[in-house]
């Protein structure tokens, strides 16, 4: 089975973004990026399922700028076998990803496609279900446990309650949650291995997806900022304070 | 104007986040029509109706609708979407699964976790793990929206909307439930607890984290919270996530134990009213946030506190 992983390229999570002056947006020059923490998830995820010998080929995604080649380069490091970039500055939508996506599974015909459940940039959480959807697709979302049971795949899923675990005929789309594994950190060797590996380069407009925005922002502002409090010496004066506050 | 809420329920009883949704659907105007699909869900459907600002309230049972399947649930609800401009769900798991797939299906690009509605197309929602606040306006003709309860006040109940049943979209889906492990508790369900009680990696192991947190929660009639550490060293369920990618709280009174206080954190739960941080380390973030700062050991500290509350 040949499984499609699409993986973002975004701030590193270690950073912390700063809103941009002028309100447009946060600022990202000079700012570390890296591969989306569910991207990893997932790669590492479809690699696992290479070394058990359920997968044969993993095809990783980026729909991004010409930097998000780096991005797919980390994926294949981890053991990724090729990659496409749908190259645009545009910052495109979940919904116009989704649909380039929707074209490249027609192209490429994977059993399964893994996302992560979240853009850590823009936390929408919104595109591996929109693949599902527009495929007619089943979905696992937020899986932390993916396993063949025949022809068919158990996710596991974390929900609000619990967990829940759902069977999906195959092809599906399944997106990560964060006890789905550990992703690996790509060795040198692979690393160097993994400058052999093709990447194609293509645009929006080759899949015939239109990505302008659906939202326009119309403006990025800080939130309101919380003052430190005070310091208590011991825990009776933090009761005496807790009481006095109405809080208890 | 109409809009299309979906109610978060187990069926039996209606979840608070559905009042919270209605509250948002009511900031956004028109009328406001609730949708409950469920297995055995009367229950859920006249606790619905009661919901204060509701027009009506539609009925559907159907046995894939006991585990609320977004296969199942798009199919319900797209072809109903050409009866309304807006679809509003809860950002709970469920809502999360579903709304993305009614959103494609009607090829509108979905707005998530609203915190607040300007006007009919345009919301507000955080970002960057809450690091920033995005207003954004949809061009879109129909509206795609989830809703993050912790920035809407329920709606009372005191309404009382007429109950219309509706048909079940025939399967099978290819989707289907298999089990659920649901962690049962007395305690208050943690987003809509008043008071929430969080263990972070210093507590060091599950019996610790049982040992020291859930009996100061239940003095403080507290739900309990965990940060991503200390839940995925296992000393905590999934469910007890606090943070950007977990649960989202806003108690009147939020106490961090052992929590150093990341981003990822934070951003689940500084919308607090109060909040309380037990932490060794001075100057761990969590403090450039806390009301009440108790810098100290918290196996002594959270013991004491426990005994004399
Ligand atoms: C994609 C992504 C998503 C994430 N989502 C979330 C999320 O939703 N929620 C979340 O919480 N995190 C999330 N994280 C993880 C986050 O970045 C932090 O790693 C995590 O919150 C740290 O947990 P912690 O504070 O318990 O552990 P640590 O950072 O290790 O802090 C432990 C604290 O305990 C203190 N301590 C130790 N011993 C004692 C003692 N005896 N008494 C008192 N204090 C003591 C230490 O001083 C320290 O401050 C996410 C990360 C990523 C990359
Ligand atoms: N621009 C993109 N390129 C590749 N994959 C993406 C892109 N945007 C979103 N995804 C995938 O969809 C997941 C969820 O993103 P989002 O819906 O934006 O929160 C990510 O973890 C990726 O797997």
């Amino acid at each position: 089975m040949k499984v499609l992983v699409p993986v973002k390229r975004v701030i590193d999570p270690n950073v912390r973004p700063r809103v941009k002056a002028d309100g447009t947006g946060v600022d990202l020059a000079n700012i570390k990026m890296a591969m989306n923490p569910f991207c990893e998830i997932a790669v590492e995820e479809a690699v696992r399922m290479k070394e058990k010998g359920v997968v044969t080929e993993i095809v990783l995604v980026s729909v991004g700028p010409a930097q998000a080649q780096e991005t797919i380069r980390i994926g294949l490091a981890m053991g990724g076998d090729r990659g496409i970039l749908v190259q645009t500055d545009v910052a495109v939508e979940p919904l116009a990803v989704a649909k380039i996506l929707a074209k490249i599974v027609e192209a490429e015909q994977p059993g399964l496609v893994i996302t992560g459940k979240q853009a850590i940039d823009d936390d929408a959480n919104q595109t591996g279900q929109m693949l599902a959807a527009l495929l007619d697709w089943p979905q696992g979302s937020f899986a932390s446990a993916v396993a063949m049971d025949g022809d068919k795949l158990k996710v596991t899923r974390e929900v609000d309650g619990g967990l829940q675990t759902v069977s999906l005929s195959l092809p599906a789309v399944v997106t990560t949650d964060l006890r789905l594994n550990e992703p690996r950190y790509a060795s040198l060797p692979n690393i160097m291995k993994a400058k052999k590996k093709v990447i194609d380069t293509k645009s929006p407009a080759d899949y015939g997806v239109d990505v302008t925005p659906r939202l326009s922002v119309v403006k990025v502002a800080e939130p309101k900022k919380r003052e430190a409090g005070e310091k208590v010496a011991d825990v009776d004066t933090l009761i005496a304070k807790l009481k006095s506050a109405g809080a208890i | 104007m109409a809009v299309l809420v979906l109610a978060e329920h187990n069926n039996a009883a209606l979840n608070d986040a559905t009042a919270k949704t209605v509250a948002a659907a009511q900031a956004f105007g028109g009328d406001i029509d609730v949708l409950v699909a469920g297995h055995n869900a009367k229950a859920a459907a006249d606790a619905a109706a009661k919901l204060a600002g509701v027009r009506k309230v539609i009925h559907v049972e159907g046995e894939a609708f006991s585990h609320a399947l977004a296969e199942a649930v798009e199919a319900l609800v797209v072809p109903m979407m050409s009866g309304y401009d807006a679809f509003f769900a809860p950002a709970t798991t469920t809502g999360k699964n579903v709304a993305p797939r009614i959103a494609a299906k009607l090829d509108v690009m979905q707005i998530s976790e609203i915190t607040k509605v300007i006007d009919a197309s345009t919301f507000e929602r955080p970002i960057y793990a809450g690091n920033a606040i995005a207003t954004v306006k949809s061009a879109d003709a129909k509206k795609v929206v989830t809703v993050r309860g912790t920035a809407f006040q329920a709606v009372a109940s005191t309404g009382s909307a007429s109950v219309e049943t509706a048909a079940a979209p025939a399967g099978p889906f290819k989707a289907t439930f298999v089990s659920e492990e649901l962690q049962k508790s007395d305690r208050p369900e943690l987003a809509s607890a008043k008071r929430v009680v969080s263990g972070g990696r210093a507590l060091a192991s599950a019996e610790q984290f049982n040992q020291y947190i859930l009996p100061l929660a239940d003095k403080l009639g507290a739900g309990v919270g965990a940060s991503r550490a200390a839940v995925d060293a296992g000393y905590a369920p999934n469910d007890f996530q606090v943070g950007q990618t977990g649960k989202v709280v806003a108690p009147e009174l939020y106490i961090a134990i052992g929590i150093s206080g990341a981003i990822q954190h934070l951003a689940g739960m500084k919308d607090s009213k109060i909040i309380v941080a037990i932490n060794k380390d001075e100057e761990a973030p969590i403090f450039q946030i806390a009301d009440f700062a108790l810098v100290g050991d918290l196996f002594k500290i959270v013991p004491e506190l426990t005994s004399k509350l």
